[in-house]
């Protein structure tokens, strides 16, 4: 994942963000996603007590990996930023280009979550440590946008990003473990466990295979392409500064 | 310069934050009243003394956590108004220092607050409180106000500086504190023995209110210096 | 370059300042600003509102970090070690650092505790700016604006800052307050201390002022040696 190269610049800054790897990674992406919708829909069977409900899981649990996998990366590429000695604001616009695909991807979760409960279990929610932790998550990773849409200088911006993308990562077992604790002194509530209820077979599990690989590849795709997204705005800033410069220094009668 | 300890910086802004609230008495010419109207009017939206009583440990908590959010927001009010913030980042000041000062400051308003609402509930709610429920409470809500004011404060300085600070904090603020409405809810809960709970329920929450408060605090004098001075 | 310029900053020089550039957003607050104020000047800038003179002090004040080129203010360089710039400086801008509901000697007392300033210190800052008797022990939110700036500047006296940077220090004040402040400055100058500050007080600050520097666009456009 290293994306400023001097030729990767250059070529990005002409003709958008894609780049010979990318357009590889892109078709890879849309061949294992077209494969997950003949895996998920037509080849895999539906479950014995679930029927084709059971299906949402090929685009839930994939949904579920990917947020938690975009946030990890969220969370290391800030302790890069943060601890590395350059202070690389190519992590921090690594950091969050996850974020937001991660926030998309936990609205995801939630949905298809509910959907799915509300066909299994009859209802949309329940309070149990997995769900409501996913929730807080949601949230607190809305906070950490807002927060990166915070005024200030870029290199100071990259620095609190940095500090709230790891306080976040604190927060996520204290929340998981406060809920889990809750819920297990109200066992009478979970009548239905949140586990997946669903025996899965050889062709089952090969189908959630597939939609994790899929969604991978979709979110390094969507990563490459949402950080030099990032980057070029921040050149676009630094050209724009020269002539804001330039523009400012008139101002004063200075000419260059 | 940088002769002074650490200690001394931390006495030095709690005594000051301290001494501004018990001069401006904001805590109880305002928000006291303003919690305990909570207080009733959570009574007016549940109606009824079964659930009143069943409910009281959460709606103390929810009302500290929504007062809390005040006192905070106040707390750098005080720094930025005068542009104090700058001028102790320009005095060298030691910011982890500075944290643990207004934590600690902070820590003391809350825990008059937790009082007075528990006082509150007891007499509105028709809570029974027994001297073993009254430990678990006392220490309970003890360590829930160190972790809730650790993570206010870091939330409220990285707020400080910018423009619509008053509704980004409890954005901050109030999914990384839902532990401490837990933990806290539920250890009152026993401690009230609501619900036909029992004491001894209570006391495993104490150790989640505790490591909370820990890693928050601590994480929180680290963060606070970089997370302000720039 | 950042070699070069640190060996030029002798012992003689308090601000260097080379092509320097503050963002404020987007926009270039200072743009390539060269700067140099020898340490006992008292410099006076001025320049229409918008110029840069508030970016100017508070960059060098170390408040906000330079986007490019390079600086040193008191032996310090302003892009590695804006923490030893701040400690050797102090500024009052528009507003003082003053918390309103605490009386000047406790305004003080915070301010001493924070760099272990004794009673003394204390004692003598006060008397300087005339702060001592009954003022003592008026909170700052009874003050007059010109009582209020005094006390900054004794906050100022009590942090042996070597570097005064003050933005506007006449504006809001009567015209006693400000013979008060000029006062105040020149005592400052005379016990070694550099002074930048800006003014739209022009025959005052030019009385008080060794040196004048004109800001435009967010450079200097006139530094009459």
């Amino acid at each position: 994942m290293t994306l400023d190269s001097p030729s990767t610049v250059s070529t990005t800054s002409r003709r958008g963000t894609a780049t010979a790897a990318t357009r590889v990674l892109g078709a890879l992406t849309i061949v294992m996603i077209g494969w997950l919708g003949v895996f998920g829909l037509l080849l895999s069977p539906a479950d014995r007590d679930q029927g084709d409900a059971v299906r949402i899981m090929y685009v839930h649990v994939p949904s579920v990996w990917l947020a938690y996998l975009a946030f990890i990366v969220t969370a290391l590429a800030s302790a890069v930023h943060l601890f590395g000695k350059s202070h690389s604001l190519q992590a921090d616009r690594v950091a969050g280009a996850s974020a937001e695909i991660g926030v998309v991807f936990m609205a995801v979760t939630l949905v298809t979550g509910m959907l799915w409960g509300r066909i299994t279990w009859g209802v949309y929610w329940q309070w149990d440590a997995r769900l409501t932790t996913t929730a807080l998550l949601f949230i607190s990773y809305i906070g950490y946008l807002a927060v990166r849409g915070l005024e200030g200088s870029r290199s100071q911006r990259a620095r609190r990003s940095a500090i709230v993308g790891l306080l976040a990562v604190l927060e996520v077992p204290l929340v998981h473990w406060s809920v889990k604790l809750w819920r297990s002194l109200h066992q009478e509530a979970t009548v239905l466990g949140t586990d997946l209820d669903v025996s899965l077979d050889g062709l089952m599990l090969f189908s959630l295979f597939v939609g994790v690989v899929a969604f991978t590849l979709l979110f390094l795709w969507l990563l490459l392409h949402r950080s030099r997204v990032l980057m070029m705005i921040d050149l676009s800033a630094e050209t724009g500064l020269d002539a804001a410069l330039a523009q400012r220094r008139a101002e004063g009668g200075v000419t260059p | 310069m940088s002769s002074v300890s650490r200690l001394q910086t931390v006495r030095a802004v709690c005594a000051k934050d301290l001494r501004i609230e018990q001069r401006s008495k904001v805590l109880t010419s305002q928000i006291v009243p303003f919690a305990l109207v909570m207080l009733v009017l959570f009574a007016f939206a549940l109606d009824g003394d079964v659930i009143l009583e069943r409910t009281a440990p959460g709606l103390v908590w929810l009302a500290m956590l929504f007062s809390s959010m005040i006192i905070v927001q106040r707390s750098f009010v005080v720094e930025i108004a005068d542009g104090a913030l700058d001028a102790l980042r320009v005095a060298g000041a030691d910011m982890s220092g500075v944290f643990w000062g207004k934590w600690f400051a902070l820590i003391v308003q809350l825990v008059v607050l937790e009082a007075v609402l528990i006082v509150g509930a007891i007499v509105m709610y028709g809570i029974d409180l027994q001297i073993s429920g009254l430990v678990l409470l006392v220490t309970s809500s003890i360590s829930a106000t160190c972790g809730l004011s650790a993570v206010s404060t870091i939330y409220a300085g990285l707020a400080s500086g910018v423009r619509g600070r008053e509704s980004l904090l409890p954005l901050l603020v109030l999914p990384v504190a839902s532990p401490v409405l837990i933990g806290a809810t539920r250890a009152a809960e026993a401690a009230f023995g609501a619900g036909g709970t029992v004491v001894s329920e209570g006391w495993p929450w104490l150790g989640l209110l505790s490591v909370f408060a820990v890693v928050f605090s601590f994480g929180g004098s680290l963060a606070f210096g970089p997370l302000i001075d720039d | 370059m950042g070699v070069e310029l640190s060996a030029q900053c002798d012992e003689s020089v308090a601000v260097t300042l080379r092509d320097v550039v503050v963002l404020l957003g987007d926009f270039p607050a200072l743009a390539s600003l060269d700067l140099s104020v020898n340490r006992g000047e008292v410099v006076m800038l001025t320049g229409p509102n918008g110029a840069g003179k508030t970016s100017l002090l508070r960059v060098c004040a170390g408040l906000v970090p330079i986007a490019r080129g390079e600086g040193m203010v008191m032996g310090a360089d302003l892009r590695h070690q804006r923490a030893s710039v701040r400690s050797r400086v102090g500024m009052v801008g528009h507003s003082n650092g003053l918390y309103d509901d605490l009386t000047v000697r406790e305004n003080l007392e915070f301010w001493g505790s924070l760099i272990g300033a004794g009673d003394d210190e204390l004692r003598q800052a006060m008397s300087i700016m005339g702060l001592d008797g009954r003022l003592a022990s008026v909170r700052v939110r009874g003050l007059s604006a010109g009582q209020r700036r005094r006390t900054a500047f004794a906050i100022l006296v009590v942090r042996r800052a070597g570097l005064w940077l003050l933005d506007e220090p006449h504006a809001g004040l009567d015209s006693d307050a400000r013979d008060e402040v000029d006062e105040v400055l020149r005592r400052a100058s005379a016990s070694g201390a550099t002074v930048m500050l800006s003014s739209h007080e022009l025959d005052r600050a030019q009385q008080l002022a060794t040196k004048e520097v004109r800001l435009a666009g967010g450079v200097v456009v006139g530094d009459p040696q």
